[in-house]
């Protein structure tokens, strides 16, 4: 197997807070690997350390074999990135911004081409300040593209996007990898994972608690599966004896059947032997985001709310 | 030495389109030359002054007050900005290395400052009828002393300090120090003696001497030079270092 990244056993800790504990893990050439996980469980110090932009505390990292410690500039100019957190001069323009940056590294495209393909042409002369978050964003993809890089790592690409803007992330995200890239994408949103990550790695307080396809951890991770259905009638208790389920739970009309095995056919079976015939019979299939709760024990959703938080209580300090 | 010049280029630029910094620097000690010109005229008085004009003493002061200004403030504030706001990040990530983007501050620094002192060279000049410097190179390489010394300290306090708004708070106390004790306020003469010994201290006085010298062509300043140089090397140091421990 070709390795575009190989991170083994890397450590990083900022005072006596541990950000990254022993962390392992491969990303293939080619591939769109995914690092998942609630904020602060070490998704971003990790990618920073892959580009040199922090020195690792202790393990090894070889990114397209080089070492992002002593390689530095190589490094930088063989990887793309869109940081976390970082911003240009409130009064660069858009043009002056890509121009600089593709001089820089004279091998890439020529920056006109990036201006169409981020729809960043309207904007073509705005100062960065002036820019909203979905602009402001789209440049920094574009400026990630700007060396041609052979790694390209996206953190948390999509926060701020709006939809539509996300979906059309998405599509070049695809492209840059059609052409040869590898990508490292952070993010906490699981449909994006799940839409484009071939591999996924779930972080969970500065470790990996696992790496596989999204399929493969839904599979792993789904002991359990739902049948619904809507019902006016009130003698169900047949329904406990039937192979695999669990539990009954009933809220008004509606019914949630909670168990294991080949649950929909079965109870399916069930109803109808007793007359019942429900029009919205139907099976709930556990997702990658049921997955990642039950891996890392926080709802995908509430990433940013807790990050919230933690600014409050760093600002009323 | 490519990505320095495009660079420099750019953030020239993004100092020209703010306004309010250009104007503070360029053009504030421009009004209090005119000021202290009102108040003092060119007559020399054997007990200030060193015995100088006012307006021939004051020039290379507000030239190096211009140069110091740019070092304490417009440096600092900028680089801290950039490295609070992320933009440092930004730039390293794409192969500019950090030593590059404070060599274009740098530059930049020299830039202004030949520009502010081309301002009061001529005011004094045409305006108040001061001395024309006396030793055309002296005058460049001594400006070109101070004007490192000061800029690489400013690059020093600008990859230290936290945040932007504590450099701009630091760079107007420094700057009021200076002006007030620096050789471009009260004449060093009438300071109480504790005042002078605080004069001795602030490095603007050697870096106005260092001017002095060749601008009225009374010789160079050796201890004022030595003292440039020497600030010169301890803030290359103490920046080299800091760089080094900036992405632990």
């Amino acid at each position: 197997m070709d390795f575009a990244v190989r991170v083994d056993g890397l450590q990083k800790r900022y005072g006596d807070t541990v950000a990254v504990d022993g962390v392992t893990f491969d990303v293939c050439r080619g591939e769109i690997f995914g690092l998942l996980g609630p904020n602060g469980s070490g998704k971003t110090t990790t990618v920073e350390c892959v580009q040199g932009l922090r020195r690792a505390g202790g393990g090894r990292i070889d990114v397209l074999g080089c070492d992002p410690q002593r390689d530095r500039l190589r490094v930088r100019r063989l990887v793309g990135s869109q940081l976390q957190d970082s911003a240009l001069p409130d009064r660069i323009k858009v043009w002056e911004a890509l121009r600089l940056f593709s001089r820089l590294s004279p091998d890439g495209p020529p920056w006109e081409r990036l201006l169409d393909e981020w729809g960043l042409r309207p904007q073509r002369t705005t100062a960065f300040g002036d820019l909203s978050g979905g602009q402001r964003q789209r440049l920094f993809v574009a400026l990630a593209l700007v060396n041609d890089p052979r790694l390209v790592i996206l953190d948390e690409m999509t926060t701020g996007l709006d939809p539509a803007a996300r979906r059309v992330a998405w599509d070049l995200v695809e492209a840059v990898r059609d052409r040869g890239a590898t990508v490292v994408l952070v993010t906490h949103f699981m449909d994006e994972a799940a839409r484009l990550c071939d591999r996924v790695a779930v972080l969970r307080a500065g470790r990996i608690v696992a790496t596989a396809t999204p399929v493969e951890l839904v599979a792993s991770q789904a002991g359990r599966s739902t049948v619904r259905f809507t019902t006016a009638a009130t003698d169900l208790g047949y329904l406990n004896n039937v192979t695999g389920v669990a539990e009954v739970r009933r809220a008004g009309d509606c019914i949630t059947v909670a168990g294991s095995g080949p649950l929909l056919a079965r109870v399916a079976h069930a109803l109808v032997d007793h007359g019942e015939e429900p029009l919205d019979l139907r099976a709930e299939l556990p997702s990658l985001e049921d997955a990642y709760l039950a891996l890392t024990g926080v709802p995908a959703t509430d990433g940013g709310a807790e990050t919230g938080k933690v600014n409050d209580g760093a600002r009323a300090e | 030495m490519r990505a320095l010049s495009e660079i420099t280029w750019v953030e020239l630029k993004l100092f020209g389109r703010e306004p309010l910094t250009v104007l503070f620097v360029l053009v504030l000690p421009l009004i209090v030359l005119y000021i202290l010109n009102g108040v003092f005229g060119n007559q020399p008085d054997p007990s200030v002054y060193e015995g100088l004009g006012p307006v021939d003493f004051y020039a290379p002061a507000y030239v190096a007050l211009v140069v110091a200004t740019v070092g304490v403030l417009s440096v600092p504030v900028h680089l801290a900005s950039y490295r609070e706001n992320g933009v440092l990040r930004r730039f390293q990530a794409s192969a500019m290395p950090a030593v590059t983007l404070l060599g274009a501050h740098v530059i930049i620094a020299v830039i202004t400052a030949t520009v502010g002192a081309v301002l009061l060279i001529t005011m004094s000049t045409a305006a108040y009828d001061g001395a024309l410097p006396n030793d055309w190179p002296g005058v460049l390489a001594g400006l070109l002393l101070i004007t490192l010394s000061f800029a690489v300290l400013g690059t020093f306090i600008g990859v230290t300090i936290p945040t932007a708004r504590a450099a701009q708070g630091l760079g107007v106390l420094l700057f009021f120090v200076f002006l007030m004790l620096g050789g471009a306020g009260p004449p060093r003469e009438v300071l109480p003696s504790a005042m002078q010994t605080l004069s001795d201290a602030v490095p603007l006085t050697y870096a106005g001497a260092v001017l002095r010298g060749p601008w009225l062509g009374t010789g160079w300043d050796g201890g004022a030079i030595a003292v440039m140089v020497a600030m010169l090397a301890a803030c290359l140091a103490l920046t080299w270092w800091r760089l080094r421990t900036l992405d632990r």
